[in-house]
């Protein structure tokens, strides 16, 4: 099976945002990790490599920076990696999107897996926007899924439950967590990574359809009520929830 | 510049789901600010009974796709639900009502759909927005980014929009309900190919009864400070003490203690809720980003320089396993008054 993973550099989840400009976050002390949506599609396509054989090409759209995504994929032990190469750095999801589904049209993929979100900016739109731009299916948010003869049965989460569907190859899969345990890179596929050639290509698209104008931080809360007594001051609290507050 | 804005509404077993009200208040709100007309959607079975719930909010017209016709026009039987086919219908009708701005819930259904519209539509997309803005007639929002820790101000560059409204954060306000124009669309207008049911939902596995913290307007969250599975009773009970839904932190999810789709927090579900109370969390900052939107936030803990204190409203120092006990009794003493 031919599998294309598209990953991406974010900064770690533990950073506290500053903005720079108005526009951007302040990129000073800001460790950048591979988004860890992607780990999990990293992880699902080594297993269906696994069972059935294959290869696998992670691909990432953005500046020289993000060759670190493909080489975190490496280590986690994809075959190939390809940067699509950009000097933009303030492109939006039809942008990425466009770049990614003109790399991955020639390329005649069985399976193309995303995280299904990147935590930096949350858009939640390139699986479903790539398999449009491919003319194929797509299904997110996936906690199982079940390839065979083609044929695609994945479980979607939905609020309240999970949506059992139905589809087939090829076929875009957003990962969610849960769906799989990433597993951890071994020493040897560390090492090797430093030296893996990353193919890069040329980006075929800009033109963004959506532009941000501004970012701020979201407005600071007041200091609230902190009661000390324990228990003791349970009365006095939902007296103030009912009456101050008025959320119960 | 004028709009005509189509609000595409979830209908699911018999009636309108809360976010088809939140859509068609809001999207009525954006088309009387910019001076646009404004056609509802919905496809469903059953939907011409409840019809005139939508009226309240706001809604003039709604077009009707009847859920089994749209069913017949595919070789696969008796679906609930096909992202591809749905994008379609919702993208034909904005087409042939010459819609330029399209609104929807962010709803599992919406996220999921919205990309694919835009992208058949030629549209830009504002996903899972928590403010929108019509300065000048010009139609611009607001989304968190960075899981909630920075917000961004984002236009579209060119004159179709497709918007997805974060759940639970535009309140419905009903408005002077007018008479409202039902219309059923003939399926057979939509252009729809076999191509266009290349996924289909054959089955919805409920979780549980229990409400969803994505849905929920009050929540209840424990976190490693209950020690252990079998003290997550104590959440459950003041959680329907007060009708809320049980949600988690990371570290409680990891350990097995409850499942994921509890977790608050970066890596999990993001809620706004009027009211959210973390018990025995410590606040970590991937947890903040998952809730800090929500209008009252109350914290318990017996750490009293535990990070949550700093962007609570309100909050106990003191041991758990007396303090919340004794709120679901005094929950349970006020709320029979």
């Amino acid at each position: 099976m031919k599998i294309i993973v598209c990953v991406s550099l974010v900064p770690d989840s533990t950073t506290k945002v500053k903005v720079a400009d108005s526009k951007k976050i302040d990129d000073s002390g800001v460790s950048y990790i591979l988004n860890p949506y992607d780990e999990f599609a990293i992880e699902e396509a080594l297993k269906l490599k696994e069972k059935t054989g294959g290869d696998i090409t992670a691909v990432s759209f953005g500046t020289d920076k993000s060759k670190d995504a493909i080489k975190k994929s490496f280590q986690m032990g994809v075959d190939k990696g390809v940067l699509i190469k950009t000097d933009l750095t303030d492109y939006d999801s039809f942008t990425a999107a466009k770049n990614l589904a003109d790399y991955i049209q020639t390329q005649n993929a069985d399976l193309i897996l995303f995280g299904k979100q990147s935590i930096d900016f949350d858009g939640l739109l390139l699986p479903s926007m790539v398999s449009e731009l491919l003319n194929i299916p797509c299904i997110s948010v996936v906690v199982k899924l079940d390839i065979a003869d083609g044929k695609v049965i994945a479980e979607r989460e939905v609020e309240g439950g999970k949506e059992i569907i139905e589809s087939k190859l090829p076929i875009v899969i957003g990962a969610q967590k849960g769906l799989n345990e990433p597993r951890y890179p071994n020493l040897k596929s560390i090492m090797a990574a430093k030296s893996r050639p990353i193919e890069e290509i040329a980006a075929t698209y800009s033109g963004n359809k959506v532009e941000i104008m501004e970012m701020s931080l979201p407005p600071a809360k007041a200091s609230g009520k902190i009661f000390l007594n324990g228990k003791d001051d349970v009365t006095e609290l939902v007296k103030l929830l009912r009456e101050e507050a008025k959320v119960i | 510049m004028s709009n005509k804005i189509l609000a595409y509404t979830e209908f699911k077993d018999g009636k309108f789901k809360n976010s088809a009200f939140e859509v068609v208040a809001e999207a009525n709100k954006i088309a009387q600010e910019t001076n646009s007309e404004l056609v509802v959607l919905a496809i469903g079975t059953g939907i011409e009974n409840e019809a005139n719930s939508l009226a309240d909010y706001g809604a003039k017209k709604l077009l009707i796709i009847d859920l089994d016709e749209l069913n017949s026009k595919s070789s696969q039987s008796n679906f609930k639900y096909s992202a591809s086919a749905f994008s379609k219908v919702i993208s034909e009708t904005a087409k042939s009502e010459n819609a330029n701005v399209i609104v929807m819930s962010a709803t599992s259904l919406g996220k999921d759909i919205a990309g694919r519209i835009a992208v058949k539509n030629d549209s830009s997309v504002f996903n899972d927005c928590t403010d929108i803005k019509t300065e000048g007639g010009i139609i611009t929002a607001v989304r968190p980014v960075y899981a909630g820790k920075s917000l961004i101000s984002i236009k579209a560059n060119s004159d179709k929009i497709v918007i997805t409204l974060r759940p639970n954060v535009f309140k419905p306000h009903k408005t002077e309900a007018g008479s409202l124009q039902t219309e059923k669309t003939d399926v057979s207008t939509l252009n729809l190919t076999e191509a266009d049911f290349s996924s289909v939902v054959k089955e919805i596995v409920i979780s549980s009864e229990k409400l969803d913290v994505a849905e929920a307007d009050r929540i209840v969250s424990g976190g490693r400070g209950l020690r252990g599975p079998e003290h997550f009773n104590l959440i459950e009970n003041l959680a329907a003490s007060i009708g809320a839904a049980t949600g988690a932190s990371r570290a409680v999810v990891d350990a097995g203690w409850r499942p994921h789709s509890e977790q608050v927090g970066q890596t999990g579900k993001t809620v706004s809720p009027s009211l959210y109370i973390a018990c025995g969390i410590s606040g970590a900052i991937q947890h903040l980003a998952g809730m800090s939107s929500s209008k009252c936030i109350v914290a318990i803990n017996k750490d009293k320089d535990a990070p949550i204190f700093q962007i609570a409203n309100y909050g106990i120092v003191g041991d758990v396993f007396e303090i919340i006990p004794a709120m679901t009794d005094e929950f349970k003493k006020v709320l029979s008054n």
